[in-house]
């Protein structure tokens, strides 16, 4: 339960140094740069935007390469890839990327430009597409489609928007013979034709075709249609090789992949650089590095960076109007509820770390809304495998990720077995089908089984919440003992305790209550008194002091009287964890459900086939849910019920100056 | 007369059985797929957010199995299911009345949560990191779907109880 102490960290060098310097805290990555000095006459900060413009362009080029390479060599990305991680390489291989830096950006430009040429080359494909459909109904006329007649005739191409017959057309132009009517092709929508006349009748024929609709081909070509589908037929043929060519050429950059991954996380790791040289100040020959180091770290680097530099590296606390960055410091058992923290707020300032404490009531919560052995198992197969067989390149944040599955798969374990619930009741039913067995359960619970004692349940959860709601108020508490402020602890917290228990006590005492949730406490008397003493006495101390921000007396007592009134959102906060019997049931009886649909089928061997197949469906659909909903909610009451007590966040993460890179890690040379 | 009162009972227990599951699931049904279509826009934007984006569409999905479960719990207690179902009129309105908190609360919850998810996934495509605080919203809502379900869950078992 802890966070890391941070210090100042000042390190001055030579400039000539810069470049080694810089890249040396990248590589160790413990130290976040920020601006702590103000420039002057002999020190100032630089502007390098238009380099990181140029960098941040090449980033945008590789990533581009990439998912259009991608489109065409697909990468084998199976679901487990993603617990792979960055694979590694050695320091040389940075080093020596400098000779191929330049030909891989042409590569990459290269990727990018084939992709924009074949698009291009599709476009003209579809385009002589459409105009091979046009000509294709006049592939029987043997003259060019823009005939216009000779010296004496006069002709006509084009096409009638329905079927005609030639017998048709010369009855409509009779009067005006000799004529030839042709018929090129017909189908339903259209009659294709090719009238010829004596020059004198053109008007009139033209007319009389209009009246028919008449239109004039799309295209306009002066060769015979048939020698143009030729034509056609050979361009498209020249560019549908040199599709082929691109791709193929597209395809053979495949093997440039790495370096083009290698690129981007090469420059992004350049880009971050030259960010941090933006913040520094330099004069002509020296630099000064300014920024938070965790205290443990400090001297290691002192001593790696005066050992190999001339620079002079010194230390200092920080002060108090620092926004000092954050950095978690837990065990492997709290470690992974960092993020659930984080994504809540990190601690602020002079708060401490929730998360040892948030991560006993975390799991346990979590069991107890999963509630089912089985699932429990299977969380823990799943995520164990992956944690054993990716054991040395998994990326942390995954392997967190994994682990805190775990310890939730374990506790759901823990309160399957209690609540006796293995994928619902699916040994009892396979006992009973197929063995016959009559002595049910097989399994008994360890305590109890919530569907038939609801209340016990009930009674449970909410007792789960008082200590979880007390606890939360214990942690404010102690962060008030902390900043040495006594009376605070005393008024905000020791009077709530008291009224909190007192009141548990006495609604305990009532039979009415006692005969609702269906337990049978027996308190003594004396406690009872006790109690009531205690009660009226915590509420007066909490309506008198409650409100002592304000001066005026009788506002303070109005202040007091509501803080009081505060007792009923308690009331709430525990009504709150109910859900821990709603979803505790809702995967039970589901897992119930799913087992008796199954079990209704389950009569020879098909029918078991048929049983297999929806139990493993149906839970698997049924784990999914309940998963989901039990994250969700136990999010809920870490966020809302216990961290509403004392913990408030606004801090800000540690982010140290370091290798930020997505495909590749460099392996340290030690 | 006397025998008709004693055995009419279980129509009104199924009839409140089957409104728990048939009203939250029609809610349920229409909270998913509006989450679905706002997902479906994130998706095309920035698809890495696509488990994220599931999670807050099938969050006013649950109302409808907190329907199914009243379903069950009040088949099991008739003795649908298997036994015997003679119920009186009067036991089978109270199992009617039981699953009246979850069909209504169900109901309308869904749809609210739907909107409260909706509101965070324009949380998630904006500002994805903040995905933690958004997904609280929506579970805001449904507070009031649990408290529903245990009192109809309280209420189904203890009708079973009454000696009428």
């Amino acid at each position: 339960m802890a966070l890391l102490q941070m210090q100042r960290i000042y390190i001055y060098a030579l400039k000539k140094d810069r470049k080694q310097i810089l890249e040396l805290l990248q590589r160790r990555g413990v130290v976040e740069v920020r601006k702590m000095l103000k420039e002057d006459k002999v020190f100032s900060r630089s502007d390098y935007s238009t380099v990181r413009q140029s960098l941040e362009k090449n980033i945008a080029i590789a990533d581009e390469s990439l998912a259009v390479l991608n489109n065409y060599v697909k990468e084998d990305h199976s679901l487990l890839a993603s617990l792979q991680g960055r694979k590694e390489l050695p320091v040389e291989a940075y080093d020596s990327f400098k000779e191929k830096y330049m030909p891989t950006i042409d590569k990459a430009k290269r990727i990018i430009e084939l992709t924009k040429y074949i698009a291009e080359c599709r476009a003209e494909l579809s385009k002589l597409q459409t105009q091979v459909e046009i000509i294709k109904p006049w592939v029987n006329l043997d003259i060019p489609l823009n005939f216009k007649g000779t010296k004496y005739t006069a002709g006509f191409i084009g096409t009638l928007p329905r079927p005609y017959t030639a017998e048709e057309i010369y009855e409509r132009l009779a009067q005006y013979m000799p004529l030839d009517v042709n018929i090129i092709s017909a189908s339903k929508d259209q009659t294709c034709i090719f009238v010829l006349c004596l020059k004198d009748h053109k008007d009139k024929v033209y007319e009389i075709l209009r009246e028919m609709d008449f239109a004039l081909p799309s295209l306009s070509i002066d060769i015979p249609p048939a020698e143009k589908l030729i034509q056609l037929d050979q361009q498209m043929e020249d560019i549908q090789i040199q599709i082929d060519a691109s791709i193929d050429e597209m395809v053979s950059y495949d093997e440039y992949r790495s370096d083009l991954k290698f690129l981007r996380d090469y420059d992004t790791m350049r880009l971050e650089k030259y960010e941090v040289l933006e913040t520094l100040l330099q004069s002509k020959n020296v630099f000064i590095v300014t920024g938070f180091i965790p205290k443990k770290d400090g001297a290691s680097l002192q001593e790696e960076l005066t050992a190999k530099f001339t620079a002079y590296v010194e230390f200092e606390e920080p002060k108090k109007k620092d926004d000092v960055p954050v950095l978690y410091k837990n065990n492997g058992f709290s470690a992974p509820l960092e993020s659930v923290v984080n994504s809540y707020s990190p601690p602020g300032k002079g708060e401490i770390d929730p998360t040892t404490v948030m991560s006993l009531f975390y799991y346990a919560l979590f069991g107890l809304m999963l509630s089912d052995a089985g699932y429990g198992l299977l969380m823990v197969i799943a995520c164990g495998v992956g944690l054993i067989k990716f054991r040395d390149t998994i990326e942390e944040s995954m392997r967190k990720t994994l682990k805190m599955y775990l310890y939730c798969g374990i506790a759901t374990i823990f309160w399957g077995i209690m609540f006796s619930s293995y994928f619902g009741d699916i040994i009892d039913i396979v006992a009973k089908i197929y063995f016959r067995a009559t002595d049910l359960p097989i399994i008994p619970p360890l305590w109890f089984y919530p569907v038939e004692k609801p209340m016990l349940m009930l009674t449970f959860s909410m007792a789960v919440g008082l200590l979880h709601l007390l606890t939360g108020l214990g942690m404010k508490g102690y962060q008030l003992i902390r900043r040495k402020d006594i009376k605070g602890f005393i008024y905000d917290v020791v009077f709530w305790y008291a009224i909190l228990i007192s009141s548990a006590i006495l609604l305990l005492s009532m039979k009415m209550v006692t005969d609702i949730l269906g337990i049978s406490p027996n308190i003594p008397d004396t406690a009872v008194d006790a109690a009531k003493i205690a009660f009226v006495a915590a509420a007066l101390g909490i309506v008198l002091t409650n409100g002592r921000e304000s001066r005026n007396p009788f506002k303070r007592f109005l202040k007091g009287l509501y803080a009081l009134y505060g007792l009923s959102g308690y009331l709430s906060d525990v009504l709150s964890y109910s859900r821990l019997l709603a979803l505790g049931l809702a995967t039970g009886i589901i897992g119930t459900v799913v087992n008796q649909m199954a079990s209704m089928l389950a009569k020879g061997v098909v029918g078991t086939i048929f049983f297999i197949i929806i139990v493993v469906v149906g839970h698997l659909l049924n784990m999914a849910i309940n998963l989901l909903g039990a994250y969700v909610h136990t999010n809920r009451l870490q966020y809302v019920e216990f961290f509403g007590k004392f913990y408030e966040g606004g801090g800000n993460i540690f982010k140290p100056f370091s290798i930020k890179t997505k495909y590749y890690k460099i392996k340290e040379s030690s | 007369m006397k025998e008709f009162l004693n055995e009419s009972g279980v129509f009104f227990a199924v009839l409140g059985a089957a409104l728990a599951a048939l009203v939250p699931g029609i809610a349920s049904a229409k909270g998913v797929s509006k989450g679905g279509i706002t997902a479906a826009g994130i998706i095309t934007e920035d698809p890495s957010l696509f488990a994220k984006a599931l999670i807050l569409q099938l969050l006013p999905g649950t109302q409808g199995i907190y329907g199914l479960i009243i379903a069950f719990i009040t088949f099991a207690q008739i003795g649908v299911l298997g036994g015997s179902s003679d119920i009186s009129l009067v036991k089978g309105l109270l199992y009617l009345a039981a699953c009246m908190p979850m069909t209504i609360v169900g109901y309308a919850s869904a749809i609210r949560q739907a909107n409260a998810a909706i509101a965070s996934m324009g949380v998630l495509a904006k500002r994805p990191d903040q995905f933690g605080k958004s997904m609280i919203f929506p579970a805001m809502v449904e507070t009031y779907a649990i408290l529903a379900l245990l009192i109809s869950i309280l209420a189904v078992s203890g009708v079973s109880g009454i000696n009428i």
